[in-house]
């Protein structure tokens, strides 16, 4: 058999065992079991929260913004510029790693360059506004100023470096989505 | 969690930004071109429904994750240990679970009074954000498992060098350096 096949029966039996287990610790009561379940059921309602909107916006610049635009603020010619742009893209990005990873995609595919798209991706991990709000008022703006004016620059740095190894080596991002 | 009451507050603050961005796009797009608005969300649903399996994945993760290391696991060992132990704790713990920033910073705030250092809160808040192992399903589907594991180390790494340099700037490590 294919090993692509046994990879998806696996992941099905995987998924049906999960669900079993977690519906079978409802009926009998099981505490961890119940636990598992209402994290699954909250942070499913979270990201069903964000996830549609966030994927409206991807539709809207798929459609609307040229790719001669995004090649001129965030492809290779833009170089640290891009890097900043990138950043305040990240800065305004809502949720977390998961919403950047889509955007950062379709991004790439309108000919981003793709240290960029790992400088927005690190970025909205470590940026982005609201988060940082929050953050400064739980744990003090010198925290929050550290954190960042050391974060940033490493971010840029190894988001270029990891980029231009990958541009070197020619490599291609297969999703097809 | 005990930290929920904030949730209203930012959850539901950003949100309404949000939907209403999208709402003020969508409206803009509509008059501005039908056809084209139309081919926008046909491109949306399309894109939604083949990550969503990955989006599952994460899910599954994200529960057993939680349940194998609560919160409350968590903060009784980020309380007690020593600087270097705990920050490596830290780090482990950050990266390999997942919480919105209303619960987070809370807690580490709490943290703080308790006594513990800025240098491991900071590993912990900054693998937290940066290295994602339950966001792995997701990131390996649009850039590959390499380039994923790659990225995931590198971050790992930043957020060692941040921690260690707060903790230089706060006075926990090498105090001399700024008395």
């Amino acid at each position: 058999m294919d090993i692509q096949v046994i990879k998806r029966y696996g992941k099905i039996a995987g998924l049906l065992g999960y669900a079993l287990f977690v519906a079978f610790s409802f009926w009998k009561g099981y505490e961890p079991g119940m636990d598992m379940g209402k994290s699954l059921g909250y942070f499913t309602v979270e990201m069903l929260k964000i996830l549609p909107p966030a994927f409206v916006l991807i539709g809207l610049f798929e459609v609307w913004v040229k790719r001669e635009t995004v090649e001129r603020h965030f492809g290779s010619q833009a170089g640290l510029r891009g890097h900043i742009g990138g950043i305040l893209l990240a800065g305004t990005t809502v949720g977390g790693l998961y919403v950047a990873f889509p955007v950062a995609y379709s991004l790439y595919r309108k000919g981003a360059d793709l240290g960029v798209i790992f400088t927005y991706i690190g970025a909205s991990a470590i940026c982005r506004v609201p988060m940082t709000i929050f953050e400064a008022s739980f744990l003090g703006l010198k925290f929050s100023i550290i954190r960042l004016s050391v974060s940033i620059p490493l971010v840029i740095l190894t988001s270029s470096a990891l980029g231009r190894y990958l541009t070197k080596m020619n490599y291609r991002f297969e999703h097809g989505g | 969690m005990g930290l929920r009451w904030t949730k209203q507050g930012l959850g539901g603050y950003k949100l309404i930004y949000l939907y209403a961005v999208v709402a003020l796009a969508l409206a803009c797009s509509f008059f501005a071109d039908r056809a084209k608005t139309y081919k926008a969300l046909k491109i949306t649903s399309k894109k939604f429904c083949k990550i969503l399996p990955a989006f599952a994945g994460m899910l599954v993760l994200v529960s057993m994750v939680l349940t194998l290391v609560p919160n409350e696991l968590v903060v009784r060992y980020l309380g007690r240990s020593n600087m270097p132990t705990g920050t490596l704790v830290a780090s482990f713990f950050g990266s390999i679970t997942l919480m919105p920033g209303f619960i987070a910073y809370p807690l580490c705030g709490i943290l703080l009074q308790k006594g513990v250092s800025y240098t491991v809160i900071s590993a912990f808040t900054t693998t937290l954000m940066m290295v994602g192992f339950v966001t792995f399903p997701i990131e390996k589907k649009y850039f590959g498992t390499k380039v994923t594991i790659v990225r995931n180390l590198l971050s790992f790494f930043i957020a060692l060098v941040v921690a260690v340099m707060t903790g230089i700037f706060f006075g926990e490590i090498f105090p001399w350096i700024f008395k």
